[in-house]
């Protein structure tokens, strides 16, 4: 009988929502919410032996969280670890794609699941995903395909695209069953009998953004500044680069109600920076947000604010932040953001 | 500006050079604060306006 661990978020482990988001690794030596049809579909000859499961905050914003999983995992001794599904929720996602990373590495067999347009699915690099639904209330097929793919691998076998396998896949040499210059015939016959779709290089996705719903009672809301200007304090201390970052930091605004020239620099690397180190208002707002607070215009300003470099940052690196800065603002009930950018 | 709505940014206030967003280095020290004033009640204006789309909202 082979073992299967699965990983879940707070949310379908029942431990509760957004107020719950904080929650630390855990772990429970059975099925747990989804894994419980999970475990229907894929026995008797599979067990889900554990369920580890982690708040979507913390899974996405703790560094040391993804480690911490694993070991829960580990402790499990899977043959194989389930993450999800996690449909198009976005830290769930990152969440599940990071977990099926670190198994691969760790050496874990591991089948995550989510929706193809999940902002997460990069971060799994080549481990294995197979495409859930857009939405929970599409959990029963989306578990029927998991479980399918579940069986297949636990027999040995490799996930396809027509298993639902979604993302990156490692380039693997083979011997192709024809040349070159006839497969690129029978694309081309195959694009004029009308699919659109054929290819043996699939282009990468562009991203969509949903415009949020706008925020109608500014007056009583708390309002963000973040910017991807490399601002910081003037000796840089946690050391930000000036391209192709791979972090974010925040800095405390409390108390303050403007930057002085000198206690601030931009270590910014793509643009001149000799008129923001002059006055740093020009990247940061701050003197502005904090007379429109004062004017009861916004509700109250952040008491910080969020900050990477924008230069040469990777689309994966960029979009993670985006993710983790919209994870944080929220938790702390921060309704708009006004972004800076160079 | 171009960028910003290439990518799909849905709320885009235009401002006047990329080495200072929220400030004019050209403007004597009370007019630069006017303009960034201005300029940060537009964005909350569009913070506050439903979008479908990238929308750039010019400073009134």
């Amino acid at each position: 009988m082979s073992r299967v661990v699965h990983y879940i978020n707070q949310f379908f482990a029942g431990v509760g929502g957004e107020d719950s988001a904080d929650t630390p690794p855990t772990t429970r030596p059975e099925a747990v919410g989804p894994g419980r049809r999970l475990a229907q579909l894929i026995g008797p000859e599979h067990e889900v032996v554990a369920t580890v499961f982690c708040g979507d905050d913390r899974a996405s914003g703790d560094p040391a969280a993804i480690a911490a999983i694993i070991d829960l995992v580990r402790s499990g001794q899977p043959d194989l670890v389930v993450a999800g599904p996690a449909f198009t929720s976005g830290r769930y996602g990152l969440a599940c794609a990071r977990v099926a990373a670190a198994a691969t590495a760790a050496g874990l067999p591991v089948i995550a699941s989510m929706h193809p347009d999940n902002p997460g699915l990069d971060e799994a690099g080549g481990a294995p995903v197979v495409a859930s639904g857009e939405v929970a209330r599409q959990m029963g097929p989306s578990l029927d395909s998991l479980a399918a793919a579940v069986r297949r691998v636990l027999a040995g076998e490799t996930l396809t695209a027509d298993d639902g396998r979604i993302g990156a896949v490692p380039r693997r040499s083979r011997v192709a069953d024809a040349n070159a210059a006839s497969r690129a015939v029978d694309l081309v016959l195959a694009r004029l009998g009308g699919d659109a779709a054929a290819t043996e290089v699939p282009l990468p996705r562009f991203d969509h953004v949903n415009p949020a719903a706008p925020v109608s009672d500014l007056a009583t809301a708390t309002l963000a500044l973040v910017t991807e200007s490399a601002l910081v304090p003037d000796d840089n201390p946690d050391h930000l680069e000036s391209a192709r970052a791979t972090k974010w930091l925040r800095y405390p605004l409390d108390g303050r109600d403007s930057l002085a020239p000198g206690e601030w620099r931009s270590v910014h690397g793509g643009f001149s920076t000799a008129w923001a180190n002059e006055d740093p208002h020009r990247l940061l707002p701050l003197d502005a947000a904090r007379r429109l607070e004062s004017e009861g215009l916004i509700g109250s300003l952040y008491p910080a604010y969020l900050v990477t470099a924008g230069n040469g940052t990777s689309v994966g690196n960029a979009r993670r932040f985006g993710i983790e800065w919209a994870a944080d603002l929220r938790h702390s009930q921060v309704r708009a953001a006004i972004l800076t950018a160079t | 500006m171009s960028i910003a709505q290439r990518v799909g940014a849905p709320r885009i206030v235009p401002t006047r050079g990329i080495p200072y967003p929220t400030g004019d280095p050209s403007l004597a020290k009370a007019d630069e604060n006017a303009w960034r004033l201005r300029l940060v009640k537009t964005a909350l204006g569009a913070l506050a306006t439903p979008v479908k789309q990238p929308t750039v909202f010019e400073v009134a």
